[in-house]
C-alpha cells in the first residue's frame, strides 16, 4: 500500500465530500457525520453526475443528477443495476490517507 | 360412494377445513356439521371490532346459508351433540342420531370461569362469542361501570369495546402486568399508559374474591377488601379447550384431545381440529396454526400425506391506537442478548432477544412496522451476526437502502409470510396482484389474506403498491419516505409543537429510523426547521440539493449556469458590460436571455464559480437564485413609466417586491407577475402571486403556474395602496412558507388549506401584521447574497488534491 496524504478531515465539510484529481480521473471524499471517510469515483454510473456534489446521508450518497443512491461501503447502487469503485481512505491524526497503490494499479491495468 | 362426514362444531377450524373439501375433492364426503351455536361460521377474532362498534355481524360472516347450500352441507345449528359412540359410529344430537365414517371433533374451547362466590350472578358475562358480544353492547347501552376480570388479549379487546360504547371501565389483573405472556414489563408498561389514557383504570396484581350482589351483579371484591362497583362484570381469563364429548367417548385426552401430526385422536376414524385438541404437549389459541391444522386434517381425509407442525407464532392486540407485536421467545436467560431500542417521547419500545448468533424473539411496542420481518428472522433461524448493529432498525436500514418508503416490504423474501393468520406469504400475494387482484378486495377475496383479523392490511396495502406502482392509490396518508413513518404535515406540526430546533432533535424525538435521513427528508426537514425556528436553526448546505449548496444551477455535464438578479427585468449598459466582460473572462459557453427576464450564463466550471460571483458583484450584480425553492424572479411590463395605458408603476412596484422578498427560502420556488394594466404583459395570472395595476389600485392574485400544471391565478384580495400590494404578498408568503409541504407549490398548498382560509388569514389585520413581522424576522438573516459570501470561501470550490502533479513527479 502506498498512502498519500491528500488533506485535513476538515477540509471536508460533515455530510459533504471534496474531490481530489488523480490519474484515473476524478475521485469523490465523502465525510459522514459521524466522521467516517470514504472514497469512490466521482462520476456516477448513470450519466456521470459528479458524486461529490450529491447529499450524503448516513453511509450513502445521492447522485445529484437523478437520485441513484449509493451505499458508500460497497460502492453498489440501491435499487439500480450499477456501482461506484471505492477505494481505501483512512484518518490519522486528522489527516486523510488514500492507497494510492490501487490508484496506480489500477492505472496500470 | 360418498363417506359420511360429521363435524361437531362450526368454528374457525372446521369452517376451514369444509373450505379445503368443497374445492379440493366436492364429491367426497357427505357432511353434516353441527353447532351450537344457532348460526354457522363467523369470524371469532372479529368480535373485538364488533363489540367496539366498527364492523358488525353481518361484515364477518365467513360462511352463509347460501354456502352451505351450494356446497351441500347440512347445517343442524343451534343443536348440541350430546355424545359420541365410536364403536356404534354415532353421534347423538339434542334432535336426533347421525352415523358417520369419518367424524371431526371441532368444539373449540370454552372461557375458564374463575369459581369465586357470585360467578353465577346475572350480568357477569364471558366473551367467547357472538351472544357474549351482544350481551356486552346491550349491557353498555346503560352506561355505568365494568369490571373486566383479566388483562390478556381478551380482557383487554373487552375492554377497550366497553370504553368505546361509553361505560367506565376497569381491568383487574392478577399478575404484575398485563399481556404478561405476550409482553416483558417494558412494553406491558406502555400499554397500561395508551389504555389509561383513553379512561381504562388498570389494577395488577389484584385478584378477584368475590362478586356481589342481590340476582345481579353490583360490585366486585378484590382480595385485601376492596369493592369496585360494577354493573357489568366481563370474565376473560382464559380458555380451556372443550372436551367433554371426548372424554365421554373414551378417547385419549390430556389437557386437549389428544392427536397425531395427521389429526387423529386415539380412534382411527375420528379427528381433532382447532383449539379443542392437544398436539406433542402444546395447545392452540391463535388461528394461525389452527388453519395449518385444518389443511393437514383435509388432506389426511383425502389420503394425502401431510403432517402437522408447531410453528412459533406472533401476538398483535386489536386495539386501535395500541400497537404491539411479540414473537417467539423473550424470557432472560444464560447466554441471551437484548437490543433494545426506546423513545419515550412517542412510547416506541423494541426490544430483540438474541441467542448465539440468531434472533429468537422480539416484543415491540408502539411502532410494529418491522414486526413481520423480525418474525420471519425467528421462523427462518437466519444468522444475523453481520447485521447485529443495525438489526434494530430493522429491513430499512439494511444494505443502506433507506430511500425508498416501500423498502421494508420490497426487501422481504417471496416465503415471508405477510398474514399471519392464513399463513399467506407474500409470494402467493405478488402473483394474485400480478393475475389482476388490483385492490385490497381482491386480494383478500382470492389469497385470504388481510381476511381475518386485518391487522396485516397495510402490509398488503404496501405489496400493492411495490407492484403495481403508481397504478394503485395507497389509501392512508403517506410518510415523508423510508425514513420515519410520519407525514410531512405530522413532522410540520411536531416540530413546532415539541419546539424541536435541531435535526438531532428531529431525529431522536420523531423516531427516524435512519442516521440522519435522506436526500427525500433531509432537504424538508432542513426547511421546516429554518422557517419555523429562523433564530435557532440556519440553514444547512449539506442538506441542500446541489443547487441551492452551490447557489448555481447544476448542468448535465456537471458545470454550472449563472444568473445574476435584474430586479423587475431591469438592467443597464454597466450590468450588461459586466456580463459580457465574464463571459469573455471564462469562456462561458452560452449567453441565454430566460423565460424570466434576465441573462443566464451557462457552462461556468465549478472552479470558476467564486471568481466569476466577484467580477459580478464588483457591478453590483447579486444572485438570481435561479437554483433556489425561493423567491425566483418578478416579471414586470414597463407601465406607467413609458405605456399608454399603464394605470400604476408596475416596474417599481416589481423591483420593490423582489428587493423585499429575495434570499428568503420558501416550500417550492416562487414567481410573481406585475403587469401594469389589465392587458397583462407580465403573464401576472400564471404566477405563484400576481399582481394586475388598475386604477383603482391593485388586484392581487395567487396560486397560478405555468409549468407541469398551468393554473390561472385566484383572487386574494383587492387594495387601494402600493404599500397594501406590498404587506398582503409578504403576508402570503410568510403563510406558505409556515404552513405548506416541502415542494408543495403555492397552487397546490391553496388547493389543500383552501383559498377561503388564506383570505381569512391575510384579511385578519393582526394577523397579517404578525405574518409580516416573522417574514421580516428571518429576512434580517437570509436577506444577502449568498455569491459574496461564497467568493471569500473559493478554496472550497477547489479539488482538496491533484494527485496527477503527483504521479508527473
Ligand atoms: C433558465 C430557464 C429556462 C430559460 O432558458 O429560459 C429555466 C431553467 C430551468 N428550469 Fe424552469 N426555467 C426558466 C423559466 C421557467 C418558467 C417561465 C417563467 O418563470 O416565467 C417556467 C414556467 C412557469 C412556472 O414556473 O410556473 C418554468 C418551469 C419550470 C419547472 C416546472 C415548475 C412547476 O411547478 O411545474 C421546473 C421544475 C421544478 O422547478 O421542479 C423548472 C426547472 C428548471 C431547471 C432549474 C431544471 C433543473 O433543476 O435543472 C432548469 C435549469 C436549467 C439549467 O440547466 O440552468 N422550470 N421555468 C428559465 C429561468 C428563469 C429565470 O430567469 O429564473
Ligand atoms: C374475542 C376474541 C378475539 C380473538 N382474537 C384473536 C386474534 O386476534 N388472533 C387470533 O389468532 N385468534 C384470536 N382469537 C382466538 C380464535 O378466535 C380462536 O383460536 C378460534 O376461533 C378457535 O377456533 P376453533 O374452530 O377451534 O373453535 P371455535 O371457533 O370456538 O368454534 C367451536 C364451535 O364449536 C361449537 N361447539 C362446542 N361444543 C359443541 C357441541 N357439543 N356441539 C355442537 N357444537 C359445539 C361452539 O359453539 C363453537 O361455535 C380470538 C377469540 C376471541 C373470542
Ligand atoms: S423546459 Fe426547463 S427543465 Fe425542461 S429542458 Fe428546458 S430548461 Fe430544462
Ligand atoms: S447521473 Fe447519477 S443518477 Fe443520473
Amino acid at each position: 500500500m502506498n498512502w498519500i496524504d491528500i488533506g485535513h478531515i476538515d477540509d471536508i465539510p460533515l455530510r459533504g465530500a471534496r474531490k481530489i484529481k488523480t490519474p484515473l480521473g476524478c475521485v469523490a471524499v465523502f465525510r459522514t457525520a459521524e466522521d467516517e471517510v470514504f472514497a469512490a469515483t466521482d462520476s456516477c454510473p448513470h450519466k456521470g453526475g459528479p458524486l461529490s456534489e450529491g447529499i450524503v446521508h448516513g453511509q450513502s450518497v445521492t447522485c445529484p443528477l437523478h437520485n441513484w443512491v449509493f451505499d458508500l461501503n460497497t460502492g453498489q447502487a440501491a435499487s439500480e443495476d450499477g456501482a461506484i469503485t471505492t477505494f481505501l481512505v483512512l484518518v490519522q491524526d486528522g489527516r486523510v490517507l488514500i492507497d494510492g497503490a490501487k490508484l496506480d494499479s489500477r492505472s496500470a491495468a | 360412494m360418498k363417506q359420511k362426514l360429521v363435524i361437531i362444531g362450526a368454528g374457525m377450524a372446521s369452517g376451514r377445513v369444509i373450505e379445503h373439501l368443497v374445492e379440493d375433492a366436492p364429491d367426497a364426503f357427505d357432511i353434516t356439521l353441527f353447532n351450537a351455536e344457532p348460526r354457522g361460521n363467523y369470524n371469532r377474532i372479529m368480535l373485538s371490532p364488533v363489540l367496539s362498534g366498527e364492523k358488525t355481524y353481518a361484515d364477518i360472516v365467513t360462511h352463509d346459508d347460501d354456502w352451505y347450500a351450494a356446497h351441500g352441507v347440512t347445517c343442524r345449528f343451534g343443536e348440541h351433540v350430546t355424545a359420541i359412540d365410536p364403536e356404534m359410529k354415532v353421534v347423538a344430537g339434542q334432535n336426533g342420531h347421525v352415523p358417520y365414517d369419518k367424524l371431526i371433533i371441532a368444539t373449540g374451547s370454552a372461557p375458564f370461569i374463575i369459581p369465586v362466590p357470585g360467578k353465577d350472578l346475572d350480568g357477569v358475562i364471558t366473551y367467547r362469542d357472538l351472544d357474549d358480544t351482544n350481551a356486552m353492547i346491550e349491557a353498555s347501552a346503560k352506561g355505568g361501570k365494568a369490571v373486566v376480570i383479566g388483562g390478556g388479549l381478551l380482557g383487554l379487546e373487552a375492554a377497550a369495546g366497553l370504553a368505546e360504547r361509553g361505560m367506565d371501565v376497569t381491568v383487574v389483573h392478577l399478575m404484575g402486568h398485563l399481556m404478561e405472556r405476550q409482553l416483558d414489563e417494558a412494553a406491558g408498561y406502555l400499554l397500561r399508559k395508551d389504555l389509561e389514557r383513553r379512561g381504562i383504570t388498570v389494577r395488577t396484581q389484584a385478584s378477584t374474591k368475590a362478586i356481589i350482589g342481590d340476582g345481579r351483579v353490583e360490585a366486585v371484591l378484590l382480595e385485601g377488601d376492596e369493592t369496585l362497583p360494577a354493573d357489568l362484570v366481563v370474565m376473560a381469563v382464559g380458555i380451556r379447550p372443550e372436551t367433554r364429548l371426548a372424554t365421554d367417548a373414551g378417547l385419549s385426552v390430556a389437557r386437549g384431545v389428544e392427536v397425531n401430526a395427521q389429526m387423529q385422536t386415539s380412534d382411527p376414524d375420528i379427528f381433532a381440529v382447532g383449539e379443542c385438541l392437544e398436539f406433542d404437549g402444546h395447545l392452540f389459541g391463535l388461528v394461525a396454526p389452527l388453519y395449518d391444522q385444518a389443511k393437514v386434517l383435509a388432506g389426511t381425509l383425502l389420503d394425502q400425506a401431510a403432517a402437522f407442525v408447531v410453528k412459533d407464532t406472533a401476538t398483535k392486540l386489536k386495539v386501535t391506537g395500541c400497537d404491539l407485536f411479540s414473537a417467539g421467545d423473550f424470557a432472560e436467560g444464560e447466554g441471551r442478548e437484548d437490543i433494545v431500542l426506546r423513545d419515550p417521547a412517542r412510547g416506541i419500545y423494541k426490544r430483540l432477544v438474541i441467542e448465539g448468533d440468531r434472533l429468537i424473539g422480539a416484543v415491540m411496542y408502539g411502532d410494529t412496522a418491522d414486526g413481520n420481518w423480525f418474525f420471519q428472522l425467528i421462523k427462518d433461524g437466519t444468522e444475523i451476526d453481520e447485521i447485529r448493529e443495525t438489526l434494530i432498525f430493522g429491513p430499512a436500514f439494511q444494505g443502506g437502502d433507506t430511500s425508498d418508503p416501500l423498502s421494508a416490504v420490497a426487501a422481504l423474501p417471496r416465503e415471508a409470510e405477510i398474514c399471519g393468520c392464513n399463513g399467506i406469504c407474500k409470494g402467493t400475494i405478488v402473483d394474485a396482484i400480478t393475475n389482476g387482484a388490483t385492490d385490497l378486495g381482491a386480494v383478500k377475496a382470492q389469497t385470504k389474506a388481510s381476511a381475518s383479523c386485518g391487522t396485516c392490511t397495510g402490509l398488503v396495502e404496501q405489496l400493492l403498491q411495490v407492484t403495481l406502482g403508481d397504478d394503485f392509490q395507497m389509501p392512508t396518508a403517506q410518510p415523508i419516505c423510508g425514513c420515519c413513518d410520519l407525514t410531512h404535515e405530522d413532522v410540520r406540526r411536531l416540530i413546532k409543537s415539541q419546539e424541536l430546533k435541531s435535526q438531532d432533535a428531529v431525529w431522536q424525538e420523531l423516531g427516524w429510523k435512519t442516521r440522519n435521513g435522506c436526500h427525500v427528508c433531509r432537504p424538508a426537514v432542513n426547511f421546516y426547521l429554518l422557517a419555523d425556528w429562523p433564530l435557532e436553526y440556519r440553514d444547512d448546505p449539506q442538506s441542500r440539493f446541489v443547487n441551492e449548496r452551490k447557489h448555481a444551477n447544476i448542468q448535465k455535464d456537471g458545470t454550472f449556469s449563472v444568473v445574476p438578479r435584474m430586479w423587475g427585468g431591469i438592467t443597464n449598459p454597466a450590468e450588461l458590460r459586466a456580463i459580457a466582460d465574464a463571459a469573455d473572462k471564462y469562456d462561458v459557453p452560452t449567453v441565454k436571455v430566460t423565460g424570466g427576464q434576465r441573462i443566464d450564463l451557462l457552462g461556468v466550471r465549478g472552479e470558476d464559480l467564486p471568481f466569476i460571483w466577484a467580477d459580478l458583484n464588483k457591478a453590483g450584480l447579486v444572485s438570481g437564485h435561479a437554483y433556489s425553492k425561493g423567491l425566483r424572479t418578478v416579471k414586470t411590463c414597463v407601465g406607467t413609466d413609458h405605456c399608454r395605458f399603464g394605470t400604476q408603476d408596475s416596474t417599481g412596484l416589481g423591483i420593490r417586491l423582489e428587493q423585499a422578498l429575495w434570499g428568503s427560502w420558501t416550500p417550492h420556488k416562487v414567481k410573481l407577475g406585475v403587469s401594469g394594466c389589465p392587458r397583462n404583459c407580465a403573464e401576472a395570472t400564471c404566477k405563484d402571486i400576481g399582481i394586475i395595476c388598475v386604477d383603482s389600485g391593485y388586484q392581487v392574485s395567487v396560486a397560478g403556474a405555468a409549468g407541469m400544471d398551468v393554473r390561472e391565478t385566484e383572487r386574494l384580495c383587492d387594495v387601494e395602496t402600493e404599500q397594501e400590494a406590498i404587506d398582503v404578498t409578504i403576508a402570503f408568503v410568510q403563510l406558505y412558507r409556515e404552513n405548506a409541504k416541502y415542494l408543495d407549490r403555492a397552487y397546490k398548498w391553496v388547493d389543500k388549506v383552501g383559498l377561503d382560509w388564506v383570505q381569512g388569514r391575510i384579511a385578519d389585520p393582526d394577523e397579517r401584521q404578525r405574518l409580516i413581522e416573522a417574514f421580516e424576522l428571518s429576512q434580517s438573516i437570509y436577506r444577502k447574497d449568498p455569491w459574496a459570501e461564497h467568493a471569500t470561501q473559493a478554496h472550497r470550490y477547489q479539488p482538496l488534491a491533484d494527485l496527477t502533479l503527483e504521479a508527473a513527479e
